[in-house]
């Protein structure tokens, strides 16, 4: 039988590394001597830091508590001009429930690309933002919903609960995420550098970003 | 194989072509300097730059050094979550894979994410031969694909066409690969990127297979990582039926954990932006959400060779951030396709001689296309020491060595073309090592010191410095006015 690629490069590899000692790594002797956040900040420091980095990239950020959130989602519908959205299943009905005159589709799995390309705007909520780098980061889970609701439709509404849902850094985001689910994060709407190295945002993905950061214990 | 040939010129003579064409140096000087500008910027904010940068190369370091095992454990997570794992010991066993994986769906077209690992293979030109179609989705490289041009940077592969040149490529070529670009394109950015929306979506909903390369792949969770702006990726790795990845052996990470290092390195070294404006990460196939088979091809390539080298191994934590491409002044004015090779600037003049040897007169010049200032080491996100890669390479060239080539340890021979340099060489160590032969040289050439030309005579010493002045020596040397310091002391008044 013939060698297959697999065992001849990993017997190249062991050759290449016959310099080096053959124990069992542990990733933990790594020296990690840099900073797990890198300012000490209150909850609403951190939210304030998450709006500025948001809005730094072009996402549109608004404010507003759960009682007035319904309110807020009808008037960003009605100011991007959206005919249809979509929801995914665990987004709570009342959300909805200043809206009136739009189309929802109510996600299952069964819209295919082409339906959602027809459809204007995706509604959901996410896992958790990272104020640090203005990162919003899905996880698929049900008040989010399958990849492709948040990907084809050009403008996305993206709820986020502060300060719960808010953390200060990567360091700290890592954690609080399972890599066995598709994991989306997203700063800022599309964009691209590939024209004279200069951003310039809107070309595949969602063109609109709006940011809906819900304060609940607001004095 | 490799995408390097034979006929290819060398860097220098490549070169003295580019650095004539002041278009291209325009494009380049303009789009260098802002994403410089930027990128110190965006590391600034950083206090721990430099922790996140020690920590950047110890993480690759220990994954390189026990590449074996994160390799292993690497496929038994992706085949776990519902992956296949195929491994490709070179560019046409990577090609052939994925020929071959696509004719099983039954398809004639794919479309794909930016990935140097298929530049690397040519796996496009390989397609091409199959009968299939791949579409780039990337803005940059359809650019460059529309033109039938070649990339000529890692993130930016168009970076030598300024706008208007874009939008003229759109005009004239859009409509020969589908929906043509609006007869009122100007050439503002966004309405260029508007044109490319609208170009790409029909094959982003109609195509059933995607390629990509990944960022990153964490063995002990098996997830694949790919970091990008436009959503391109998103659109490839979300829409297909069927996903095919092809990644160097490279690019594993042992832990989830590790991303926390990279995923602030990376976007603020390669575009300057906190974070770039979409992240993808996903551990074999989800049922109901995204592609429904998943095959992930590992690629060798000349990636253990490299690792054979103990001082060229670590080109291999590299991490395509293209910052020192845009730090380099030899890349600034000679431009991308003057390395002729799909990794250009200083990572590509250490990567490429080691991925494919220096038997080729391009490869050979490649570790010469360098002024060693270090600004790239200064730079580098992961603190790969590209002067002293390029030096150990320079001297295996000239003087020969043993290397590792396809997985045997062999030795090569010097090379014929620098003979002067090693005679030159081999003169002065005997000279430095005999002090009276050095005393003797060093009294004639101060005594003869009105006589020396600015230039010096004969083929190789003349092309040496004719772009450099020999530096002027001194009216006595140091031995001398040591001796005689006293002497000079009590003659000076006080």
């Amino acid at each position: 039988m013939t060698t297959t690629s697999r065992d001849e490069i990993l017997r190249r590899v062991r050759q290449a590394l016959g310099d080096q000692p053959g124990t069992t790594p542990d990733p933990t002797t790594i020296p990690r001597t840099y900073q797990t956040t890198h300012a000490t900040r209150t909850p609403e420091q951190r939210t304030h830091l998450l709006a500025d980095n948001l809005t730094d990239y072009r996402a549109h950020v608004h404010h507003t508590d759960t009682t007035a959130l319904p309110t807020t989602i009808a008037r960003l519908l009605t100011d991007h001009g959206t005919r249809s959205a979509v929801i995914p299943p665990g987004v709570p009905t009342d959300w909805l429930s200043a809206t009136t005159g739009i189309h929802i589709h109510h996600d299952h799995g069964e819209l295919t690309a082409h339906q959602l390309d027809t459809i204007d705007t995706v509604i959901t909520g996410c896992a958790l933002a990272i104020a640090e780098t203005g990162t919003i980061v899905l996880d698929t889970s049900p008040d989010q919903g399958r990849r492709i609701l948040t990907l084809v439709p050009d403008h996305h509404i993206c709820i986020i609960n502060t300060p719960t849902q808010v953390v200060d850094s990567l360091p700290q985001a890592l954690p609080h995420l399972d890599p066995t689910h598709p994991l989306t994060w997203i700063s800022g709407p599309s964009a691209t550098s590939d024209i004279e190295l200069d951003r310039v945002e809107g070309v595949h993905g969602p063109r609109t970003l709006d940011v809906i950061l819900i304060h609940d214990n607001r004095d | 194989m490799s995408r390097t040939h034979l006929g290819l010129p060398t860097f220098p003579q490549a070169a003295r072509l580019s650095t004539r064409d002041e278009q291209l140096r325009a494009n380049l000087r303009h789009a260098t300097s802002t994403i410089r500008t930027k990128r110190a910027t965006a590391t600034s904010e950083l206090s721990d730059w430099p922790q996140l940068r020690a920590a950047g190369a110890a993480i690759k370091d220990h994954t390189l050094h026990h590449l074996d095992h994160y390799l292993e454990q690497l496929e038994t997570a992706v085949t776990t979550a519902g992956g296949t794992v195929h491994w490709a010991i070179d560019a046409d066993d990577a090609n052939r894979i994925i020929t071959d994986l696509i004719h099983a769906t039954g398809e004639s077209e794919v479309v794909k994410v930016k990935s140097m690992a298929t530049q690397e293979t040519g796996l496009n030109e390989a397609l091409t031969q199959a009968g299939i179609t791949a579409y780039e989705t990337d803005l940059a490289e359809l650019i460059v694909q529309l033109d039938n041009d070649r990339p000529s940077h890692i993130l930016v592969p168009a970076i030598h066409k300024n706008r208007t040149q874009i939008r003229d490529i759109f005009h004239t070529r859009m409509g020969a690969w589908g929906r043509p670009a609006p007869d009122d394109l100007t050439d503002t950015p966004a309405d260029l990127a508007e044109a490319a929306r609208l170009h790409l979506r029909e094959k982003f909903l109609r195509t059933k297979v995607a390629i990509s390369g990944a960022n990153f792949m964490i063995a002990e969770t098996g997830t694949m990582v790919v970091l990008e702006s436009e959503g391109n990726g998103r659109m490839c790795l979300t829409l297909p039926d069927t996903l095919i990845t092809l990644v160097g052996i490279e690019k594993t990470i042992p832990t989830w954990r590790d991303l926390e290092v990279f995923l602030q390195t990376l976007p603020r070294s390669s575009t300057a932006e906190r974070m770039n404006p979409y992240t993808t990460t996903w551990t074999g196939t989800t049922l109901g959400d995204g592609p429904q088979t998943f095959h992930l091809v590992l690629l060798d390539n000349g990636r253990t060779d490299t690792l054979a080298d103990t001082t060229g191994r670590q080109a291999l934590r590299c991490i395509r951030c293209s910052a020192c491409l845009n730090v380099c002044p030899v890349y600034e004015r000679a431009g991308g396709h003057a390395y002729g090779t799909p990794y250009p600037g200083p990572i590509g003049a250490i990567l490429t001689p080691q991925l494919h040897g220096t038997t080729t007169p391009l490869n050979a010049s490649l570790p010469y296309a360098s002024t060693l200032c270090g600004a790239c080491y200064d730079v580098c996100p992961v603190a790969i020491n590209i002067p002293e890669v390029l030096v150990h390479l320079r001297e295996r060239i000239t003087q020969g060595g043993p290397t590792t080539t396809n997985g045997t340890k062999t030795t090569i021979k010097p090379a014929k073309r620098h003979t002067t340099e090693r005679t030159t060489m081999r003169t002065a160590a005997w000279t430095l090592n005999h002090p009276a032969a050095w005393t003797a040289t060093q009294r004639l050439t101060t005594r003869t010191r009105a006589l020396h030309p600015r230039r010096l005579p004969g083929k190789t010493a003349r092309a040496w410095t004719a772009t450099r002045d020999l530096p002027p020596v001194p009216a006595r040397t140091f031995r001398d006015w040591w001796q005689h310091r006293d002497a000079d002391a009590k003659d000076t008044p006080q």
